[in-house]
């Protein structure tokens, strides 16, 4: 009897079937949206409308929908960055300002290398956005390891720091001369230019992407160092008492969460802007923050929900365009999604 | 049951406070409290005495209204009463100083008290709970420092805090579990001035130890108890040390269990030497004194000792978890003072662990991985890119084969099992690898008959191909069938050292409570 | 010269310190009773965009800086809930409510961005804002909420320890247990200190929109609910203590706002890293340290190094 129950609970840590997980996230997100729009509808706002305008810039033409799927590349890549470290309980916040701290490395690596071809220059700034946050998220990793501080306020705190060093580059040593008005780097070379998909801008960072979720699927299922980091997870003592260096994984994961989301620097840099400037990141950190704790980590989740974020973003800027309504306010979907995923609900009489 | 002597149940002048009658408690694993008959006077020191894991906890909770009793019945006064909760037997005037004090180590001895005043207005007058204080603790040597912020005070002094604020609270019958565990000798005479001056006044005070020379020295009723049973209730006027010894261990015949005579010499290089180590105490632990231990390779050595007397640290310290304040450890004859557990382990040492669940298991694992996880190196495939699942679940079945252990679910996570499933899998798992030295911590506890029978065969199996073994159990019978030599720690020290077959359960006995062999 | 320069930063901390002050204030009792709260920030928020909202719909700042209080308190509330009733990650709740303060505060304050309004009325001290060496300045003429912030602290002070209230929620952030076997019920106390701390937060929030800056814009907190967070470790989470560590900040803070307006040669971005470097090293020196001084049963995770 026993060993029947057995197979059959075998698989993933959560047991609940796929449908049944594809179900409830679909009732929560339909019961967010409806909220949000009593939201809008209480502000004097038209969320009708809205969701309609939404649909029409979306489904309507051919880039509008190219954009949902720019939109995703950047908050898959931070959505890693929180996921690894949060199989080991870490709490990363910190992917804005390791995003900015890569695109940053990786701008420098732009400006110094500028002979380089393509093939090479790709990979080598790849690297340099990497190292970026990579370094970045070792200050509060080594931090965390010694005991000192605490990651989830450490990595908070350098966020506000990270856009500081952007302005005081693009401000100062790295400012272009062409645009005085306006303070940003001169253009990178084309050789430093990801490459997009034509009369898109979808660039070669969706497929950073994709490999990232792919491998931290791989890595957390069948590697040694996965199991070891979900047992870590798991049971910190029991960890330690099987001889797993604790230490010594808490500043190696954050470190690696932290070059993932400076490789979505890199990719902002390289592909959207082309060069560095302030407003690099539209909170893709926390966003990525938020997705990787809605979904729990699940790479298949992260995929899956980043696609419903793209589509919330692009509420978010058709509100703001037709209806005068801040960007700012589809903080208030992604929110409540998390606000429900937390408060885990008893979905339709099911047992928690 | 041994035996009540005539005059116990025959106080005429007054009627029993309590009357607990055919008290039942079971759990899980073990039936706590086996049909328990028990009765409580005023102005009486009653001791409960007996072994850990006789039961008396578990009865002393259920008096407190903590748990609740299966079967049996609790009259007050005659009537009888039911407690949902500890709020009910509050009402009751009964009050219960635990051995984890709830005492709020940040806050003052008065802030303490003050939380559990039932009349405590919306200000803090200080002044006039000092003044409610004073004239309580005067009365019954329970002086304090109200002022002082409890995290500061002695344990002995805590307690004392404890009490007051039951009596404060107008508790009438005091419950003390185990109250002397951590006091130092002379806090215990306080204590036991601070029990008659109690008594003397008409409080009822129920003692619960297992120290024969206390109960001797203070109790005016003792009831024996063991394995959930009363084996015994006396007067203290006619009590001796060998009666209650005889009451709490049973007769005194060494069972004989088989025990395979080893072939051949020892060799003479110990597997575990550890020269004159001390560590440090932490909170409610226990700091290791002067320890010198020498394991060699085909034998068990165990253990012997109440819990609470530095067994963990003992085990902790081997296994490289607790350093070494002073002393020296050497481990397959390499200098392995500063070796850091992974490497303990590495180098040949298993543990087996006391509280599975929580030490050596990831709960939401399978054993399968559990099993894998413990040892990644030798799963591991392509450099640490693949772990040989499959292998891990062949061991892992063959060891449970080998141990002649039931196989539980390999594939469901390790917390949906059982308690002692989960510890199969831990024995399993860690003996599965070649061990040089086991550390065997409370191995056989929670396992039903059979699998504790396996797992002494398995220990001595191991200990004849060359392993060397340390056990630590609470369980004397195993320790006298399975030792080749047996130690007891009495309160972070080596109090004894023996071979099973020069002494004898009694005199062991002795040395676990303290009542021979004790320095002052 | 560099006279007024410290009179300005000294005057200028006191103003800067104020808002501060208040959302550590109400921190503490929140951590006091058990909870770490990291929207805080997004109380600030709620406080500052609610507080402006009113102000400038109905001309009346006092108006305004009790609807934020009530908003900051019931947005704690929901914190709550899912802390306390769900109990959710504490960290990961407080930094949803984060988020969702981000836009409700933004939809609140977006029709009234660039108003002009009075904001709370200044009340100068008779005699002290004659003295010369105080006229012409700001010193010694601020709104009521500075004045009232060191008495403030003085209440939250006596209110934890030395009333039966205060006994029993110090009780609960120590140990729950504990104050349960008294009698106490746990959840209740923590949503009240949740309630209060949120008022305290509104109100701070409110003092950054209609007292110090009379302005409106989206974020404008600018990450001073972390740094009344890290504030709170500090101050070994002593109301009292408080009072330091925000005029201290304060004063880091009203340093490099001078610097930046004296044109130092500094450049502002390297001025404007100050608090958030401040901080850090703040929780790096003493955060270790003071862990022993943290209420035991904080959060279940942070307990500032864990």
């Amino acid at each position: 009897m026993d060993n029947k129950i057995g197979s059959l609970l075998k698989g993933p840590i959560i047991k609940k079937s796929m449908s049944e997980t594809l179900l409830r996230y679909l009732v929560i997100i339909l019961f967010t949206f409806t909220i949000f729009g009593l939201v809008l509808f209480i502000a004097g706002k038209n969320p009708i409308r809205a969701y309609a305008d939404t649909f029409n810039s979306i489904f309507g033409s051919f880039y509008g929908f190219s954009e949902l799927w720019v939109q995703m590349i950047p908050i898959m890549l931070t959505a890693v960055a929180v996921a690894l470290p949060s199989k080991m309980n870490l709490i990363n916040v910190g992917g804005e300002g390791q995003l900015f701290m890569g695109g940053w490395l990786a701008t420098w690596a732009a400006l110094t290398f500028q002979g380089l071809p393509k093939i090479i220059f790709i990979p080598v700034l790849m690297l340099f956005g990497f190292l970026g946050g990579a370094l970045w998220a070792a200050i509060p990793g080594l931090l965390k390891a010694k005991k000192l501080v605490n990651e989830t306020i450490s990595t908070l705190l350098l966020n506000f720091i990270a856009p500081l060093i952007i302005s005081l580059s693009v401000f100062g040593p790295w400012r272009s001369a062409e645009s005085a008005a306006y303070p940003q780097t001169p253009a990178f070379v084309d050789a430093a230019r990801l490459p997009v998909i034509p009369g898109t801008r979808i660039h070669l960072g969706f497929i950073f992407a994709v490999v990232a979720l792919i491998l931290f699927w791989f890595f957390m299922k069948y590697t040694k160092w996965g199991l070891e980091i979900r047992a870590i997870g798991g049971n910190p003592e029991a960890a330690e008492r099987m001889g797993i260096r604790l230490q010594w994984y808490i500043l190696i994961v954050l470190c690696i969460g932290g070059g993932i989301a400076g490789l979505a620097g890199m990719a902002e840099v390289t592909a959207i802007h082309g060069r560095l400037r302030i407003g690099l990141s539209q909170g893709y950190g926390y966003k990525g923050f938020l997705l990787s704790w809605i979904t729990g980590g699940s790479p298949i989740g992260i995929l899956l929900m980043a696609f419903v974020f793209a589509v919330i973003t692009s509420v978010g800027d058709t509100l703001q365009i037709t209806q005068g309504v801040p960007y700012a306010v589809i903080n208030i979907l992604f929110s409540l999604i998390l606000f429900v995923v937390l408060a885990k609900p008893v979905l339709k009489g099911k047992k928690k | 049951m041994i035996g009540h002597s005539k005059s116990v149940n025959a106080r005429k002048e007054d009627e029993p406070l309590f009357e607990l009658r055919g008290i039942t408690k079971a759990f899980p694993n073990v039936l706590a409290n086996d049909h328990i008959d028990l009765n409580i006077w005023k102005g009486e020191i009653h001791a409960l005495l007996g072994e850990n894991g006789a039961g008396k906890s578990t009865l002393s909770k259920i008096i407190y209204g903590f748990n609740q009793l299966d079967s049996g019945e609790i009259r007050f006064l005659n009537k009888t009463v039911h407690f949902h909760s500890p709020q009910d037997a509050r009402k009751l005037h009964i009050g219960m100083v635990f051995q984890n004090f709830t005492l709020i180590p940040a806050m003052t001895v008065i802030e303490n008290i003050a939380l559990f005043l039932p009349d405590l207005g919306i200000f803090l007058d200080r002044k006039q709970i000092i003044k409610k204080i004073d004239s309580l603790s005067k009365r019954f040597h329970l002086e304090v420092e109200p002022l002082a912020p409890v995290w500061q005070l002695s344990i002995g002094e805590q307690q004392k805090v404890e009490v007051l604020k039951l009596l404060l609270a107008n508790v009438k019958l005091l419950i003390l579990d185990e109250p002397t565990r951590v006091l130092a000798p002379h806090e215990i005479a306080g204590l036991f001035k601070v029990m008659r001056g109690l008594k003397e006044e008409g409080y009822a005070v129920i003692f619960i130890t297992h120290k024969i020379k206390e109960v001797l020295e203070c109790a005016d009723r003792i009831t024996v108890m063991r394995h959930g049973r009363v084996t015994g209730q006396l007067m203290r006027s006619e009590a001796s040390e060998d009666k209650i010894i005889e009451m709490m261990f049973g007769k005194t015949k060494i069972k004989q269990v088989e025990r395979i005579v080893k072939a051949g010499t020892t060799s003479s290089k110990p597997i575990l030497e550890i020269k004159k180590a001390s560590t440090k105490a932490q909170g409610f632990s226990v700091g290791l004194k002067d320890i010198d231990l020498k394991i060699f390779p085909g034998e068990i050595v165990g253990v012997a000792g109440v819990s609470g007397n530095g067994q963990k640290e003992l085990g902790d310290l081997i296994l490289g978890l607790l350093k070494c304040e002073e002393g020296h450890k050497f481990l397959f004859d390499k200098n392995a003072t500063h070796w850091p557990i992974g490497r303990v382990r590495r180098e040949g040492a298993a543990f087996i662990p006391e509280n599975p669940l929580s030490m050596a298991a990831v709960p939401n694992m399978t054993s399968q991985e559990n099993m894998a996880v413990n040892n990644t190196r030798k799963y591991s495939r392509r450099h640490g890119f693949f772990i040989d699942l499959d292998t891990a679940l062949t061991d892992l079945k063959r060891s449970f084969e080998n141990l002649g252990l039931t196989a539980p679910p390999f594939l469901s996570p390790i917390k949906t099992l059982s308690g002692g499933n989960i510890q199969r899998v831990i024995i399993a798992r860690e003996l599965a690898q070649s061990a040089e030295l086991i550390v065997a911590f409370y191995p056989t506890k929670g396992l039903d008959v059979l699998s504790t029978t396996a797992v002494r065969q398995v220990l001595m199996r191991f200990r004849d191909s060359g392993c060397g073994i340390i056990l630590i159990s609470d369980d004397l019978e195993e320790l006298f069938s399975m030792s080749d030599r047996l130690i007891v720690l009495y309160q972070g020290k080596i109090a004894g050292h023996f071979k099973p077959e020069e002494t004898n359960m009694v005199d062991i006995g002795h040395l676990m409570t303290g009542v021979r062999g004790e320095n002052g | 010269m560099i006279f007024i320069f410290l009179r300005g930063v000294f005057s200028s901390s006191l103003l800067t310190g104020t808002s501060l002050l208040y959302a550590t204030l109400g921190e503490i009792i929140v951590e006091r009773s058990g909870i770490v709260n990291l929207g805080l920030e997004g109380i600030l928020l709620i406080g500052a965009s609610t507080g402006f909202a009113i102000t400038a719909a109905t001309g009346s700042a006092s108006l305004g800086l009790l609807v934020a209080a009530l908003a900051g308190g019931v947005f704690n509330l929901l914190f709550g809930y899912l802390v306390v009733t769900r109990r959710a990650n504490q960290l990961a709740s407080g930094l949803t409510m984060m988020f969702l303060a981000f836009g409700v505060s933004a939809l609140i304050g977006r029709p009234y961005v660039g108003a002009m309004i009075k904001g709370l009325q200044k009340i100068p001290v008779p005699v002290l804002t004659e003295l010369p060496w105080v006229a012409g300045s700001t010193l010694f003429n601020y709104d009521i909420l500075v004045y009232m912030v060191i008495p403030v602290a003085f209440f939250v002070w006596f209110l934890l320890f030395y009333t039966r209230w205060g006994l029993s929620l110090r009780a609960v952030g120590e140990n729950p247990t504990a104050a349960f076997a008294a009698g106490r019920n746990p959840s209740f106390i923590q949503y009240q200190a949740l309630f209060v701390g949120g008022l305290l937060g509104g109100i701070g929030g409110a003092h950054l929109s209609i007292a110090l800056t009379l302005t409106w814009s989206e974020l404008m907190t600018a990450g001073r609910g972390f740094i009344a967070i890290a504030l709170v470790i500090f101050s070994k989470w002593h109301p009292l203590r408080a009072i330091v560590g925000a005029l201290l900040f304060g004063a880091a803070e009203a340093l490099q706002l001078q610097l930046q307006a004296r044109g130092s040669g500094i450049s502002p971005f390297i001025l404007e890293m100050f608090p958030y470097v401040f901080t850090l090293l703040v929780l790096l020196i003493w955060g270790g340290a003071r862990r022993m001084a943290a209420p035991a049963s904080l959060g279940r995770v942070f307990h500032g190094t864990e």
